[in-house]
């Protein structure tokens, strides 16, 4: 990231919002609006900017399951741990995503192309195990079925190999 | 003053005292797991619950301040059943590791469980993956068996003002970490050690580095040595039942002797060479307007990571010279060495010190090697002693006493007030006073520098001119004092200070991060008073007078700030820049 030109966002953004109560939180709200997350580069100029500890910022950013610290992926890919999706083989499904794409929970691929989460239960417990991509619903998946479901995605959006790990 | 009513007994308290303090003056103790007397209560983990009478409901003792005419019931089997779920609720979201846990036999959350007599778990089991950070080499990170009292975190960021620690996310997933997931090496945590002091149980703890010191002293090959700090003679008792602040220095060089070390030196020693060092370059400065004024003391090395971190304009402030055992360890593989004639390159040099950050400081710079090898070779902790002596089967109590070796061993009252916050001070101006009127001082004791308030100012008369001092222990209070400092600059005004000594450690060494678990300030007092009362129980007790030193000079050194000495005993700072507080 362009140090000049981030050091320039976040003094209008900070400057907006400087001396007002909850401050903090508004300025990461517009910071994640404009970048789709928290970059550390810019968590470190709030910090000089505002004068406020590092560790204060993360310690927001992470108590809101909303700041993201990641680059949000074209497609984000939901996988729900409640209790049916667990019982009925989440983990599973967890693991072969995260073995096709080479990323873990909570990561993006390299190229931007796809974000894996764990949400807590969906409601559609009857349809376990349970993933949503970008909000539409894949109801019983089985692990074979992970590979299709991102080969189809990765083509729709840019007709190319899409976060497929290279193999080898 | 406020009346009030526990268990039936009637107590009366300063308003503002809490229901947990109230209740010890009339000999009840309320069960605390968050709540540490340095700091103030994060009210995280619900254990001090009390009944108040009128007001039918529970409220927790150690935020809740007695109130007039309050009646206040501490123990009931409502209480006790209460506490209990509380614990096993804890328990539900901590690993069973007790067995091979840094902390085994010394926890608080052990020893809770074990009064509270509970015998299953009958929560649904919830731990979280977490990783081991031992990324420094000194403080190692359990987040897995943290319970979030927050201790470490409000000493890190208040008391220190390091902010190297901090929460991340909430509810079971909450953790501690440094901002951002990264590694404690990679934040700017200056090793000091306090989290680990105050953590409850064994989610921080330090890197034990005891296989390594039995190896050596094992090893045919190897001539082992080793030096004890001031500090931990008069707090290794407290892990052997000895009432608090008994001076075992001359049992500890028995006992020493008896784990196989070959030489016993004591860290007072260089600490007598530090002062005739520093306090030469205090003359300079002072006298002879030679540098940069105030002076401020570095044998501190979680402080001299502080200052390199956040404030590297004040290095021109800072003395070159080496903490005392740094400086044993050089003169023990060259002068030593020598007299003895033994080969250095077989020494291993072992520094036991009361500090997490001394495992640092032996390879902090390339001088830490002057004397062509490391100069100390490995560093332990108080604690890590204590440990190596129940390990080895030694009766502590009925040890003989002896005497340390000679060279680098003996030393004067102002070697041994090192390990409280205000003895480098008064040590050196003891010196620095005889070095510049040539006249022995009439009081030896400066009271002015004792005790522990967070920061003492005062000013001494040395030859008809003013020095005026400034002592700060427990890191963020030296913002205070260096802030002073550049505003003097800023506006041109005459400095506020001439000499400023800092230690990271509230208390100074005696509560330094490595001590036996349980400080608090009557603790920190109780080690000082054994401390001062080695001073005045010391026949010599300025630096200068000590009869090695002379010898080490005359003999090997030459003169303070010589050529020798300054290869040997001297280093240097630089800038080393980390992401803002
Ligand atoms: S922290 Fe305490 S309770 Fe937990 S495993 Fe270690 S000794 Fe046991
Ligand atoms: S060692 Fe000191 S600076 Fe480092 S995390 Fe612990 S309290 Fe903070
Ligand atoms: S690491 Fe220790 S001191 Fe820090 S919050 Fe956890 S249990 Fe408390
Ligand atoms: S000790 Fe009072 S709430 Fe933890």
């Amino acid at each position: 990231m362009d140090a000049a030109q981030l050091e320039k966002d976040v003094s209008e953004i900070a400057g907006d919002w400087k001396n007002k109560e909850g401050n903090l939180i508004m300025i990461l709200h517009r910071i994640q609006s404009k970048y789709g997350y928290v970059p550390r580069e810019v968590s470190l100029e709030i910090s000089k900017h505002l004068d406020i500890p590092l560790a204060r910022i993360y310690e927001v950013i992470t108590f809101y399951n909303y700041f993201k610290l990641e680059p949000p992926g074209k497609c984000t890919i939901s996988v729900c741990m409640g209790t049916a999706c667990y019982l009925k083989g989440a983990p599973t499904l967890l693991n072969e995503l995260e073995r096709v794409l080479g990323i873990t929970e909570g990561q993006t691929t390299k190229d931007g192309m796809f974000r894996v989460e764990v949400v807590r239960c969906l409601g559609c417990c009857g349809l376990a195990p349970v993933l949503t991509v970008d909000g539409k619903i894949y109801q019983g998946v089985k692990k074979n079925e992970i590979g299709e479901i991102i080969s189809k995605y990765a083509a729709e959006e840019n007709g190319g190999n899409g976060g497929h790990k290279e193999k080898p | 003053m406020v009346k009030g009513v526990i268990n039936g007994i009637p107590v009366e308290v300063k308003a503002g005292t809490t229901i947990l303090e109230a209740a010890k003056q009339v000999q009840i103790n309320i069960p605390t797991l968050c709540k540490h007397p340095d700091l103030i209560s994060s009210a995280a983990c619900g254990l001090c619950v009390v009944k108040i009478k009128k007001l039918n409901r529970m409220l927790r003792a150690c935020t809740t301040p007695l109130e007039e005419g309050m009646d206040v019931q501490t123990h009931d089997p409502e209480i006790v059943e209460t506490r209990r779920t509380v614990l096993e609720l804890i328990l539900s979201n901590h690993p069973n590791d007790c067995l091979t846990c840094g902390r085994n036999n010394n926890c608080e959350l052990q020893k809770l469980v074990a009064d509270f007599g509970i015998r299953e778990e009958s929560f649904e089991k919830f731990v979280k993956e977490i990783p081991a950070d031992d990324s420094t080499g000194t403080i190692v990170l359990e987040p897995q068996k943290c319970i979030k009292c927050g201790r470490c975190v409000e000493v890190c960021q208040d008391i220190q003002n390091v902010w190297a620690l901090s929460f991340l996310e909430r509810g079971v997933h909450t953790r501690i970490s440094p901002a951002g997931d990264i590694k404690l090496a990679e934040s700017p945590c200056v090793q000091c050690g306090q989290c680990s002091a105050h953590c409850p149980t064994g989610a921080i703890f330090e890197k034990d580095d005891t296989a390594k010191v039995w190896r050596a002293i094992q090893d045919p090959e190897k001539y082992c040595v080793v030096q004890i700090a001031p500090a931990v003679r008069v707090a290794i008792g407290e892990a052997f039942g000895f009432p608090l602040g008994t001076n075992l220095t001359r049992k500890l060089y028995a006992l020493l002797r008896r784990l196989g070390f070959e030489a016993v030196f004591d860290t007072n020693f260089g600490a007598d060479v530090t002062i005739m060092e520093e306090a030469s370059e205090f003359v300079e400065r002072f006298v002879h307007k030679k540098g940069t004024l105030p002076l401020i003391t570095t044998c501190c090395p979680s402080w001299v990571d502080f200052m390199e971190k956040f404030h590297p304009d004040m290095i021109d402030h800072f003395s070159s010279c080496k903490s005392p055992h740094e400086i044993v360890g050089a003169l023990a593989k060259t002068y030593f060495a020598k007299e003895k004639k033994i080969d250095p390159s077989k020494m291993v040099m072992v520094s036991i010190m009361p500090c997490t950050s001394k495992k640092y400081e032996i390879t902090r710079t390339g001088e830490m090697f002057a004397s062509g090898f490391q100069d100390v070779d490995i560093a332990i902790t108080t604690r890590e002693l204590a440990r190596m002596i129940k390990q080895a089967g030694l009766d502590f109590s009925h040890l003989p006493e002896e005497n340390p070796d000679h060279l680098l061993g003996d030393y004067t009252g102002a070697g041994v007030i090192f390990g409280a916050t205000g003895g480098v001070m008064e040590a050196a101006i003891r010196t620095a006073y005889f070095l510049i009127t040539e006249q022995k001082l009439p009081k030896v004791e400066f009271e002015n520098v004792r005790g522990l308030k967070g920061v003492k100012e005062t000013s001494v008369s040395v030859d008809g001119q003013e020095v005026r001092i400034a002592v700060a222990h427990g890191l963020a209070n030296v913002e205070f004092v260096l802030d002073k400092i550049r505003e003097a600059k800023r506006k041109k005004e005459p400095v506020p200070y001439h000499f400023v000594e800092v230690m990271a450690c509230p208390g100074g060494c005696v509560g330094g991060g490595g001590q036996p678990y349980g400080v608090t300030d009557e603790l920190r007092t109780a080690r000082a008073r054994g401390i001062y009362g080695d001073d005045e129980g010391s026949a010599l007790r300025c630096s200068h007078e000590n009869p090695y030193v002379q010898k080490l000079y005359n003999e090997f050194l030459g003169k303070p700030l010589g050529k020798k000495s300054h290869h040997l005993l001297h280093t240097a700072y630089k800038s080393r820049p980390i992401y803002k507080r």
